[in-house]
């Protein structure tokens, strides 16, 4: 009855303003997320001041279907930045943006502005096999051709015209093979097909593979999704070795990898980039509820 | 507040933590009453209590040395990590504290027994009194403010430790007075001071449990007068 003696825009008693409790962060409970919309814009500081790649207000469409939201984020120089995020949550999608992976999806639409070193990657001018050796990817199964470990490692640099005679094949891939921690294993087979080395030895070699042709930066998603826990960890030590000369973006599902090899965290849920910060701050005291639901297994 | 422990889609992890929460408190109970059973030893110059006291010492020492290991455990099996990890963490810290404020209290039950033999009850009960019931409910303040998550009421408890400091130091001075009147009772005061100092202490260790409610709710290390952490 109290409401009847104040008019209208007459101000709220300060009694009441006083219960309640300043911008309440949203529970657990009402996780029901369900829809993009329901999630504001990205939280923490996806900004960096040196970056190697610029993204802003990206949005990928599959057709009809919306995969990526307006989502902006600087990958910084010679930086390990890890994405993740639940099944479906865009993560992947956005990698590939970076080197045009998308391109070859059928109705695959990309919008917003992504640059490398402020050169724009999806200009009309661009040639993306360039491109893609400037930004090499690593994927989740190990893929060798089906020909030599060397021929493996001496492919890029032949077709992309880096190296042409025989003893500079030979200098780029022992060192692509030792930079990869794969030389000691296979310096003695180099001959003898790539698809005959081990799960571990296969992405060493993927690895190798990339860091061929002298990329800037280099995409992961989910390198280690098929391999065992030593093969694992070295990588994991790899990815650390790499960064001193490179920038890379890797996708992963396990949680404690991404708190291990990255500088960077950024967490993706429904095609939103909920929340980027330091690596630390992530997996200590995150700043977004969904993002700690997410990585202390509270999802439904 | 609350920090949604029982939303893991673990089932064994929502137990495994809230099984953790419920012994460090178990423990926090028993410690609480082993402080207010040394100090009734003492009033009532009651040497069987104070015996039962060093009894059940054993007792917390051995709840300590439990949570540590449900609390690796747990580390090693689910490698918690945010909310998680701070509880965990939290814990052990606490129970540390939980610990040491035990052999407080088994420090002032030995002092019953010291003063109970002397047969005479000297000076300062007044004072002792005083404090051990401000540093008991600090104590049971800080253990239900960390079954609440409450961090205001954390931190009102913990700002109440400055009054404790000022109580000892004042109780200090008198008991110095009280030696210089009376050289004769300076060893009798002197199991007085020790049990001053004692439960001063114990204040100090509720502190820290508060600090650790800050920890694990706001994920800020407030600890050596870090208040300016808190976001």
């Amino acid at each position: 009855m109290n409401t009847m003696t104040l008019s209208a825009g007459e101000a709220i008693p300060a009694e009441t303003k006083a219960t309640k409790p300043a911008a309440e962060p949203p529970s657990v409970k009402n996780q029901a997320v369900k829809r993009p919309e329901e999630i504001a814009s990205t939280v923490g500081s996806p900004f960096c001041d040196e970056a190697k790649l610029r993204m802003r207000n990206v949005n990928v469409f599959y057709g009809e279907a919306q995969a990526i939201h307006d989502v902006s984020l600087d990958i910084g120089r010679n930086q390990v930045v890890a994405m993740i995020g639940p099944s479906g949550c865009g993560k992947s999608t956005f990698l590939r943006c970076l080197n045009r992976m998308n391109d070859t999806i059928e109705g695959c639409r990309v919008e917003g502005e992504l640059s490398l070193d402020g050169e724009a990657i999806y200009g009309p001018k661009v040639d993306v096999v360039p491109l893609r050796a400037r930004v090499g990817m690593v994927f989740q199964k190990p893929n060798p051709f089906p020909k030599t470990i060397y021929d493996n490692v001496a492919y890029g640099p032949k077709i992309h015209g880096i190296a042409s005679r025989r003893a500079e094949l030979d200098e780029i891939v022992e060192n692509s093979l030792r930079r990869a921690g794969l030389w000691n294993e296979v310096k003695d087979r180099l001959d003898k097909p790539g698809t005959g080395l081990s799960g571990g030895q296969q992405q060493r070699l993927c690895i190798a593979r990339a860091i061929a042709v002298s990329p800037e930066v280099i995409l992961m998603d989910e390198p280690c999704s098929a391999l065992d826990p030593i093969a694992t960890a070295r990588i994991e030590e790899l990815i650390d070795e790499l960064r001193q000369n490179y920038t890379i973006a890797i996708v992963t599902h396990s949680m404690q990898q991404a708190a291990r090899v990255s500088q960077r965290t950024a967490y993706f849920h429904l095609g939103k980039l909920v929340e980027v910060n330091d690596t630390e701050t992530v997996f200590t005291n995150p700043e977004h509820e969904l993002t700690e639901a997410y990585i202390t297994g509270r999802f439904g | 507040m609350d920090m949604h422990f029982d939303q893991h889609i673990s089932r064994q992890f929502n137990e495994d933590l809230e099984s953790l929460k419920t012994e460090m408190l178990e423990m926090g109970g028993m410690v609480t009453r082993q402080v207010a059973d040394a100090v009734e030893a003492l009033a009532n110059a009651d040497s069987e209590l104070a015996e039962k006291v060093l009894q059940v010492e054993e007792e917390i020492d051995r709840c300590e040395m439990d949570l540590d290991e449900h609390a690796t455990l747990i580390i090693a099996k689910r490698q918690p990590a945010a909310s998680d990890l701070r509880m965990v963490m939290s814990v052990i810290r606490i129970a540390r504290d939980l610990e040491r404020v035990g052999d407080e209290a088994s420090k002032v039950a030995k002092m019953a027994i010291a003063l109970t033999d002397e047969g005479t009850a000297p000076r300062g009960y007044t004072e002792i009194r005083h404090i051990a019931n401000e540093v008991r409910k600090m104590l049971n303040d800080a253990l239900d403010a960390y079954t609440r998550f409450d961090v205001k009421s954390a931190m009102e408890t913990l700002a109440r430790d400055d009054q404790v400091d000022m109580d000892y130091r004042s109780a200090v001075r008198e008991m110095i007075t009280y030696m210089m009147e009376d050289p004769r009772s300076i060893s009798r005061v002197m199991n007085v001071l020790w049990t001053l100092r004692s439960l001063e202490r114990i204040g100090d260790h509720a502190k820290n449990i508060c600090e650790q409610v800050v920890y694990l709710v706001k994920g800020a290390d407030i600890r050596h007068g870090n208040e300016q952490n808190m976001r």
